[in-house]
């Protein structure tokens, strides 16, 4: 920014007096989201969910509900595509839920917002969530600025799915735990003449390259997230692993719109290896033919020297501060936080528990397939907690797929990366230095 | 009551909803446009920076907002022409003496216009899949290898063109038929007469006298197409390598996606000065066109 100092007084009141005006007239919302109909005597708790679990969540209300009886709870189900917008609606216009699932890249952009409701003392004060009970990474990831702004509901970690079977013809008994024995499996599991490639890794999807890149020690943003960090050496050996996948014709450059349907592909073993999250193992044991089932498993993702490290994703619950019904939202998610109604909630949906302890028993506990999730869910890194990180991710996988076309080199993809994320971060930038507090930091 | 004043007070309903629905907004989009509104200042309107023009001049320096003009400006070149075309053609197809069935044509050739963008555009998804749809069936029979149509750069923005060229014709086709219908039957029997050609009448009665109709058209069909977004939208989210986001697709990902309301209300802007630029010039041409002919 190029302004001196003193102009800007002026144009803050200008621009406070023009705020108001346009959050009138463009938003539109907030005058009139005021005026929503009145809360019924009885606890209305409105609750959002996003995406497939609401449907699960609705078979383990009545419990609740028979427990609670003056509490009612009212479910809306938001699609994944249309979440974000929703949320950032519903605050604009003053119309937030009591509470709703959010997931954990987009709580930091919440939490910017002023809109949740720090937990740290209900937390403190609860016999059913004990905080080390559940997986350190995954807890850290609702802690912004030292304030815990969300409980953790279910864990997503991306890993391996490989076809046993493929690997054993090859010679290999064993998953890969390195890049480079990756790298020896995935040039003999390849063959491009046959339509055949080591692993699926679809280019319009930033989530693979981020697991790779997380393995890595240096961060991904630095000098307290202010710039990007992609110019470091460890994420330039991670694109580079990445897109080597791709210019050894191991992965087919297609995006997860041409893949179509992965799972049956990997079934005929188009793919021996597929990177992905835990919502697989049910769409694999339903999507494939019993006779396979034994064909495939689940590995912790190889890293650079060891696998096992992976991004730390999943959902919270959490309080809006306009909520009209803390206490009994808060006994919401005390319910939904017990091992056994989470161990319920995998049976129903295959959502992993953030406890400890909900995987002590139950269906997942003897199940192999889950075994790979629950070791690298010790040892999963969050992902930087700025409001700005998906939109950065989202770049930083755009340029990537130029370089998988080959377009741009290593050097000059992180330099085009650290380019477009600095220019992102220019306002964060700002406001961290401005005189004015951070929002949500200082109230 | 002078009849002045009373002119204005019947005016004044119409001037209110039109100011507060329409210039209201379109003065606090500007306003917007010169701040960068964002998500921080939504949370707090100190964080709001009023940057003068450099929204604009931060656009103009990204390559992708020229290339989500380019891909506008390639949709537009091609799609107008061919939308236009098919549209005449079908209502000179629609109009002809020999034509049967015409109630039943008119109504099937219009029916695109009235189906839901989304539910088509499942449809279309399929017959364009490169595995199992219809269409690399269909070239297969040919001996045409299959065609990534959505999957590959060069050939995302051709299906969409087509599919948006499908999607709108029938409206156009009836505005022509209307044209088409008015044109007085004794031109045509002069013309026989006299001996002149299907073609000659076609190039010397039948588009003269659609003039004005072709003009309003073509006017209405760019400026509809220069907001092309539903169409990449439900078919190729933008992708791939963004080869197929519009400018209009661009300011949707920067308000709504990332909340950088400033700096989508910039584009808004540059779009509509492009849009008025460009429908300026046709009827400059147009008007000029007009003088040459002797009155």
């Amino acid at each position: 920014m190029s302004h001196g100092s003193r102009p800007r007084r002026w144009l803050h009141l200008r621009s406070m007096r023009c705020g108001l005006l346009l959050a009138c007239v463009v938003l539109g919302t907030p005058l009139i989201g005021g005026c929503g109909p009145a809360a019924a005597e009885n606890h209305q708790l409105t609750l959002w969910t996003i995406g497939r679990e609401g449907e699960a969540i609705i078979q383990l209300l009545p419990d609740f509900e028979r427990a609670h009886p003056d509490i009612h709870v009212n479910v809306q189900q938001l699609p994944l595509t249309a979440a974000h917008q929703k949320l950032l609606t519903a605050f604009a216009g003053g119309s937030t839920p009591d509470l709703t699932q959010l997931g954990n890249t987009w709580l930091p952009e919440m939490v910017a917002l002023d809109a949740l409701e720090p937990l740290q003392a209900r937390v403190d004060r609860s016999t059913v969530i004990r905080q080390d009970d559940y997986f350190a990474s995954i807890w850290a990831t609702n802690v912004i600025g030292g304030k815990l702004y969300g409980v953790p509901w279910y864990v997503d970690t991306r890993l391996l799915f490989y076809r046993t079977d493929l690997l054993r013809a090859a010679g290999f008994d064993a998953p890969p735990r390195d890049w480079a024995e990756w790298r020896r499996m995935l040039a003999a599991l390849s063959d491009p003449q046959r339509h055949a490639y080591g692993i699926l890794l679809p280019t319009n999807e930033y989530e693979q390259l981020m697991s790779l890149a997380l393995q890595e020690p240096d961060p991904l943003l630095r000098d307290n997230d202010r710039y990007g960090n992609f110019e470091s050496a460890g994420f330039k050996r991670a694109l580079t692993f990445y897109v080597d996948t791709f210019r050894l014709h191991q992965a087919p450059p297609i995006t997860n719109v041409e893949a179509g349907n992965p799972w049956s592909e990997f079934g005929r073993g188009a793919y021996a290896f597929y990177l992905s999250g835990p919502w697989n193992i049910g769409e694999f044991r339903k999507r494939l033919p019993a006779a396979e089932q034994d064909d495939w498993s689940t590995a912790p993702l190889p890293g650079p020297h060891d696998a096992g490290i992976g991004a730390a994703g999943g959902s919270s619950l959490v309080i809006f501060r306009a909520a009209k019904h803390k206490d009994a939202a808060w006994q919401l998610i005390e319910y939904l936080s017990q091992p056994q109604v989470q161990q319920r909630f995998y049976d129903l949906l295959g959502d992993m528990p953030p406890r400890r302890s909900s995987w002590a028993g139950g269906a997942l506990h003897v199940d192999p397939k889950a075994r790979a999730f629950r070791e690298q869910l010790e040892r999963v890194r969050p992902t930087p907690a700025v409001p700005e990180w998906e939109r950065i991710a989202n770049e930083m996988q755009l340029v990537a797929a130029q370089a998988i076309a080959g377009e741009l080199t290593i050097d000059q993809a992180t330099a085009e990366m650290d380019r477009r994320t600095d220019r992102i971060l220019e306002k964060r930038r700002w406001i961290l230095d401005h005189a004015h507090p951070m929002t949500g930091a200082a109230r | 009551m002078n009849p002045q004043r009373a002119a204005w007070l019947f005016l004044a309903p119409a001037l209110l909803v039109l100011g507060v629905f329409f210039l209201l907004p379109v003065i606090a989009a500007l306003a917007l446009s010169l701040t960068d509104y964002d998500l921080y200042a939504l949370a707090n309107i100190h964080n709001l920076r009023f940057v003068a023009l450099q929204n604009y001049w931060t656009l103009l320096h990204q390559p992708l907002f020229w290339s989500a003009l380019a891909h506008t400006t390639y949709f537009v070149a091609i799609g107008v022409p061919l939308s236009m075309g098919t549209s005449l053609g079908a209502a000179l197809l629609l109009n002809s003496p020999l034509a049967r069935c015409k109630p039943f044509f008119r109504t099937a050739l219009f029916a695109p216009v009235v189906t839901t963008v989304v539910a088509v555009a499942v449809i279309w998804r399929y017959l364009f899949n490169t595995k199992y749809g219809m269409v690399n069936f269909v070239l297969g029979h040919l001996g045409i290898h299959p065609v990534d149509w959505l999957g590959d750069p060069h050939w995302a923005m051709p299906t969409i063109i087509l599919f948006a060229v499908w999607k709108n014709f029938g409206y156009n086709m009836i505005i022509f038929l209307a044209g088409l219908q008015a044109i007085p039957a004794d031109l045509y029997e002069a013309a026989h007469i006299d001996g002149a050609s299907a073609w000659r009448q076609f190039r010397h009665i039948t588009l003269p006298m659609l003039g004005p109709t072709l003009l309003m058209v073509s006017i209405l069909t760019v400026s509809g197409y220069f907001q092309l977004f539903a169409e990449p939208y439900v078919m190729t989210e933008g992708g791939p390598l963004q080869s197929t986001t519009s400018v209009l697709y661009l300011m949707y990902d920067e308000g709504f996606k990332w909340w950088n309301l400033g700096s989508a209300s910039a584009v808004a802007f540059l779009l509509f000065l492009i849009m008025f630029a460009v429908t300026a010039l046709m009827l400059k041409f147009a008007r000029r066109g007009n003088d040459g002919e002797p009155a």
